[in-house]
């Protein structure tokens, strides 16, 4: 059973999105994600810049498999979380805290409400 | 539909994460691949591999057959073992196998799992002229590795037979823990190990009885994850990603399993005999990566804008703390300390070309 927390939003390519107010957005991996990948052994990370919705924002390479992860909705990228260029495997042990991607921001707030609830995320990945 | 090994039960009660690989549902981890290939190469570790293929060999001739069909010598001592390929005669590899000397007439065959079909078709296709009586005993044969520094340790804690006799790629026939086994002291990871060939139905009592006597040293069950790595850290190619009916044991420094020092005749005699005189042009190699990230199989290799070569397997080397990789590169390219980069994702991964294995420590007798 995969930990799916009700307060966030999500995607289609498994990542979670939190409002931070002032059109702050955290994102990163979701549980489930993390627990197909297996241990990730190295994140890259985007510039800071402006990224269009479904853009790629930078990868994550575990043991077996390498995945990207995408931008959720037209926003720039304010900062990354540099602590994973340590210790990337914080995703997997805390993948809704500090195993967090990066923070993205936006005026616009219809992309966020857009996104999946965690109700529909749940069923999204079948449970 | 996929084939369940006699452990399947205990791999779930393990919380095993379960994927079909190879026609069987196998576990792929139990907790990390990482924990699991550390604790292969610093204590002990318990695999199930009751996937791979058995053939039996059984005649008068089975020597001369297995010396025609396989490239490696099969005049070894009885209680012997010996890795060799198996050869198209355009030298192609068939698949790549352990072969055990049960005795002066017999021996067993362990072919990789993904190929049993294939290569029981071939054996049997090449049998006239040959008094051999050949049995697939795929099904009817349970496999559980115990494989890490503390392997002997453990295995000896449920044989009478002396495990400190049997030398590295030797075999007995035993009995572990009150079942009839073959033992033997061989495994794929580049560590010291033993494989217990065993009845299926006597394979749940065997794995618990390793589990039980290997408790104290931390003992842990492996998944085909692991296995993975492992042998990619010590260079061992893997039929499918490496290796395949494309690639001679030439191009993949396997001539040390190709006997062109005798005048034996068998089956891709004719073209790796050429091929060695002429040199092959490509080789496997061996790769470290020097920049960030990870090339994986199908990533291919540049010097400036020329490419040069392939990425046949790429991981982390989790004993290492980088990424290792084994690639196919031209003639030229392949001499160690070369330096190229591989393409991933659009972007380039500088790559230096190093002696394998990379992994350097292991217990492997």
């Amino acid at each position: 059973m995969s930990n799916v927390p009700e307060s966030l939003r999500y995607t289609d390519t498994h990542e979670w999105v939190k409002d931070l107010g002032n059109g702050e957005y955290m994102m990163g991996l979701t549980f489930y994600a993390q627990d197909q990948m297996g241990e990730i052994v190295m994140v890259e990370f985007p510039g800071l810049n402006e990224y269009g919705s479904g853009e790629i924002l930078g990868s994550l390479e575990a043991v077996k498999t390498a995945e990207d992860f995408y931008s959720p909705f037209d926003c720039k990228v304010a900062r990354v979380n540099e602590t994973l260029e340590d210790e990337p495997a914080l995703i997997n042990e805390d993948c809704y805290g500090r195993g967090w991607l990066v923070v993205v921001r936006t005026d616009d707030p219809s992309g966020f409400e857009g996104l999946k609830s965690a109700e529909e995320y749940s069923e999204y990945i079948g449970e | 539909m996929n084939k369940k090994t006699a452990l399947y039960d205990r791999h779930v009660s393990l919380g095993a994460r379960m994927e079909p690989f190879a026609g069987y549902i196998m576990p792929i981890k139990y907790t990390s691949v990482q924990d699991e290939h550390n604790t292969v190469r610093k204590g002990v570790g318990i695999f199930d591999l009751s996937h791979m293929g058995e053939f039996r060999v059984r005649g008068g001739d089975a020597c001369r057959f297995l010396d025609y069909l396989l490239t490696n010598d099969a005049d070894v001592e009885a209680g012997q073992a010996y890795y060799s390929t198996m050869c198209y005669p355009d030298g192609g590899i068939v698949d790549d196998l352990i072969v055990y000397r049960i005795s002066r007439d017999e021996y067993l065959m362990v072919v990789n799992a993904s190929n049993i079909e294939k290569d029981w078709a071939w054996v049997n296709n090449h049998t006239a002229g040959y008094s051999v009586d050949l049995t697939n005993e795929s099904d009817d044969t349970a496999l559980v590795a115990v494989q890490g520094p503390d392997s002997e340790k453990v295995v000896q804690m449920l044989t009478d037979t002396d495990l400190s006799a049997i030398e590295y790629y030797h075999h007995v026939s035993g009995e572990a823990a009150g079942r009839k086994a073959l033992i033997a002291r061989t495994g794929y990871t580049g560590e010291d190990g033993f494989e217990l060939y065993l009845k299926p139905g006597d394979a749940e009592a065997v794995w618990d009885a390793v589990m039980e006597a290997g408790k104290e040293s931390g003992i842990k069950p492996i998944g085909l994850g692991a296995r993975d790595t492992l042998r990619l850290e010590v260079g061992y190619p893997l039929y499918g990603n490496d290796i395949d009916h494309t690639t001679t044991p030439i191009e993949a420094k396997l001539g040390w399993v190709v006997k062109l020092k005798t005048d034996k005749d068998f089956i891709g005699r004719e073209v790796m005999a050429r091929q060695k005189d002429e040199k092959p042009s490509r080789y496997i190699i061996g790769l470290e990566v020097t920049g960030k990230g990870f090339p994986r199989h199908g990533a291919e290799l540049f010097e400036g804008n020329r490419k040069v070569g392939i990425v046949t397997s790429g991981s982390i080397a989790p004993a290492l703390g980088h990424g290792v990789c084994l690639a196919f590169v031209e003639k030229g390219y392949h001499k160690v300390g070369t330096e190229l980069e591989a393409e991933v994702r659009g972007r380039r991964i500088p790559v230096k070309a190093v002696k394998l294995p990379f992994y350097k420590d292991g217990s492997r007798k």
